[in-house]
């Protein structure tokens, strides 16, 4: 449920390295909270993020929350695919799921992000 | 926090449980959309337990009931139900309710909001004081499960004595589901047709499954609050807390039709019949979001250049496949087709004044 090669936040969103860019998404965990999503807000490509950052929000029937860049970079791309089908967020967080790519700005805060295993103990914690 | 008899069942089916009313629920088992979906095309079995049941008894039962609420229960014969209201001496709601008349006219059964029923059973059972009969609150003892869908009759007929075709809307019957004494009626929060089943069985559980038994083939799905939610809403049933209060009226909730003036005395009457005369300054009315997002409850609501209110009921309707709600508007603002403005977080969505119910079932 918590893919290794992934980055994780506080907030629940999961980065994957690619080169100098990170793929950004919504973990099992929040995608289970918020439930089925009906909406996705994105941010227009060229956009500059600081880490922690709003990106945009997701919607669904239940709730509304914000999602948070993870690192500090440039919005290169975001999902087309969510405006038409936002619930693939729902059906595969970390494939078809994706919500945007950044160019990373400065790799030294992926050290404040966390790893799979830290991820779940977060989550442990969160559960009681 | 209280757990109704199905609290293992539903742990067991993997729902996900939250609070609700002072009792561990659950909120959904496969995805509010789903469950929805399953009721308004199949069936769907909700555990409503958590509902509470007051029993009003004695030689005065029926009047105490005339003069607790706006409705008239002397048109009930045993075997009918009614939806009614317990009303304030303002006009306002204390509930709203479904009085099920047992015998007439010295026995009803008051079936009541969850996060009311401790505050509902003193409220009638002070107001009852004048009057020659017995209040007793029978929640504890009581498990309800509601089963609902087009396909509610054909799933529940094997499963009980009691000839469902014959049972109208709004009446009910005792008889037995999967053996266990029960009383069946013809009732729900759903828009669909369906059955609600009272037990006083310390195994309700046994009826869980078998209704789940003979309804999963047939695309049955239990079914959780967040979709009771969505399901009532799509139908303009009122959720008190949300669209109805102490602080709204009968009238202003655009439910008129449950008042009957001509019947006698009631609480709450003279200020209802004032308030029919002078008209009202302001109505509860169904909203549909025009842009892209959805009203939350208490989302701020904007029309003529100032805020009027705020959203009392707010949702992404599963089947009607829009984002519905209901909101309090100043008379002026409540004609069909009127827009307003809504405040969601940092942006302005614009919305308008719609019919309702947003749904409406096919009658055969």
């Amino acid at each position: 449920m918590y893919p290794d090669n992934l980055y994780y936040t506080k907030d629940h969103e999961w980065l994957r390295l690619e080169g100098e860019e990170a793929v950004v998404g919504l973990t099992d965990f929040a995608q289970k909270q918020l439930g089925d999503i009906i909406y996705v807000d994105l941010p227009q490509p060229g956009r500059v993020l600081e880490a922690h950052q709003a990106i945009g929000s997701v919607e669904s029937v239940k709730s509304v929350s914000d999602v948070y860049s993870p690192v500090s970079g440039e919005v290169v791309a975001v999902n087309p695919e969510l405006a038409q089908t936002p619930d693939l967020i729902n059906k595969d967080p970390y494939g078809q799921g994706w919500i945007v790519r950044l160019k990373i700005k400065d790799k030294s805060e992926l050290n404040n992000l966390m790893k799979a295993a830290d991820y779940e103990k977060y989550l442990e914690g969160l559960e009681h | 926090m209280k757990k109704t008899r199905l609290n293992a069942v539903h742990k067991e089916a993997g729902a996900r449980m939250v609070e609700f009313a002072g009792f561990e629920m659950p909120v959904e088992y496969r995805g509010i959309i789903d469950e929805h979906l399953a009721v308004r095309t199949r069936a769907g079995l909700f555990d409503v337990s958590h509902m509470g049941e007051i029993i009003v008894e004695g030689p005065e039962a029926l009047a105490c009931v005339q003069y607790l609420t706006p409705n008239d229960a002397a048109k009930l014969a045993p075997g009918q139900v009614q939806y009614t209201a317990l009303t304030t001496p303002e006009g306002t709601f204390v509930d709203d309710m479904l009085v099920y008349c047992l015998s007439v006219p010295d026995k009803y059964l008051l079936v009541v909001n969850a996060a009311n029923t401790d505050k509902d059973f003193a409220w009638v059972k002070e107001k009852a004081a004048p009057f020659k009969v017995f209040v007793a609150n029978r929640s504890d003892e009581h498990s309800q499960l509601a089963l609902q869908g087009p396909l509610a009759q054909e799933i529940l007929q094997p499963l009980t004595d009691l000839d469902l075709s014959q049972m109208k809307s709004f009446t009910f019957s005792f008889g037995k589901v999967a053996g266990i004494d029960c009383l069946v009626s013809r009732t729900g929060y759903t828009g669909e047709d369906g059955f609600e089943i009272y037990t006083l069985t310390e195994t309700p559980e046994v009826i869980w499954k078998a209704i789940i038994a003979e309804g999963e083939p047939r695309g049955l799905m239990p079914v959780g609050l967040g979709a009771r939610d969505t399901l009532r809403l799509e139908a303009r049933l009122m959720l008190y807390g949300n669209d109805i209060s102490d602080r709204t009226t009968v009238l202003e909730a655009d439910l008129k039709w449950i008042i009957k003036f001509q019947k006698g005395d009631f609480l709450g009457k003279a200020v209802l019949e004032k308030q029919l005369q002078e008209g009202l300054k302001r109505k509860l009315v169904g909203f549909e979001v025009v842009d892209k997002g959805i009203a939350r409850p208490h989302y701020p609501v904007f029309a003529g250049g100032r805020q009027v209110s705020e959203v009392c009921s707010g949702t992404f309707a599963p089947y009607v496949r829009k984002a519905i709600g209901l909101v309090y508007l100043p008379i002026e603002y409540t004609e069909i087709g009127t827009e307003f403005e809504i405040g969601a977080r940092d942006r302005k969505l614009k919305a308008r004044v719609v019919p309702t119910p947003f749904y409406k079932r096919e009658r055969k």
